[in-house]
């Protein structure tokens, strides 16, 4: 019965989250749509398995909510930021740097969270890791101090994704 | 009826947000003269400029319409595609060499896009040359 159930739902979280995509998609509810959501997501999911060997590991959902809204925030206020830099700083006086920084972070989801975290932040944008996945290239757009930089992304980020990630 | 009015201001106020800052992307884009600088407007848009235009819809279609969530999808997929498009052209950028050289790294570590088979570094050459 259990290898039936993991045969059936390799992913049962992909499962339910292709269902909701598709019911989100109808914008609309009724029984019969979420059967069909179900169904659809375990064909899916159980033909596309073989693209997904492993499973990705848990994280903790409190924490990973509260890293969410700061991001968004700062995304707000970062926009703010870089659009008064676009509007008034000329092309001569921009300094834009690149910055390497060193991970702590092991996990391919927790370095694809960062990554896409530097990118949204208008500002910098995630370029290239190293080889052995240890250091992240991150390209700053106006900064006067790349080490200043560096450090605020080792704080406010990545020591968050730590405890999300354990 | 009051509180259409208030959903009203509402939508207007995210409308000329969204616009503005689509707007600024787009000088941005036009104004910076460097490729890795000009990648920097693009990511602005996709977040706050679509970002606000979008929650103007759900505002709008939640009081006068019928209510709509879609939008949320737009922005989750829009969430998730983005850092990786400008992942790419990023990596372009590094390899045509129109962008300063990025920093060495230690202990005899390369970065991962430069860490390429002897048959595909012919790839690159025509595009260093090119530019």
């Amino acid at each position: 019965m259990m290898r039936l159930f993991q045969w059936l739902f390799p992913h049962p979280v992909l499962t339910l989250l292709l269902a909701v995509v598709w019911i989100i998609l109808q914008n609309g509810f009724s029984a019969g749509m979420a059967v069909f959501a179900l169904i659809l997501g375990t064909i899916i999911v159980r033909i596309t398995a073989a693209f997904w060997p492993e499973r990705p590991g848990g994280f903790r959902v409190g924490k990973m909510i509260s890293y969410a809204l700061l991001v968004i925030w700062d995304i707000l206020v970062a926009n703010v930021q870089v659009a008064w830099i676009v509007l008034s700083v000329p092309n001569v006086k921009l300094k834009p740097a690149w910055i390497s920084i060193p991970l702590e972070l092991r996990t391919p989801e927790a370095i694809t969270l960062l990554a896409g975290t530097i990118t949204l932040t208008p500002g910098t944008v995630s370029a290239d890791l190293s080889q052995s996945g240890h250091y992240l290239l991150v390209h700053v757009l106006h900064t006067d101090d790349p080490d200043a930089e560096r450090d605020l992304i080792k704080t406010r980020y990545e020591a968050r994704l730590k405890e999300i990630f354990v | 009826m009051t509180y259409e009015i208030v959903a009203l201001y509402a939508v207007t106020f995210c409308l000329v947000v969204g616009s503005i800052f689509t707007l600024v992307g787009a000088i941005g884009l036009l104004k910076f003269n460097d490729g890795m600088t000009r990648l920097h407007a693009p990511t602005k848009v996709g977040t706050v400029g679509v970002g606000a235009l979008l929650l103007a819809s759900i505002i709008y279609n939640g009081v006068f319409g019928e209510g709509a969530v879609q939008e949320l999808l737009i922005m989750g997929f829009l969430f998730v595609t983005a850092p990786i498009s400008a992942h790419f052209i990023a990596k372009v950028n590094m390899h045509r060499g129109t962008c300063d050289t990025p920093p060495e790294l230690p202990e005899d570590e390369q970065w991962a896009t430069f860490d390429l088979p002897a048959s595909d570094q012919e790839l690159t050459k025509p595009l260093l040359s090119e530019s």
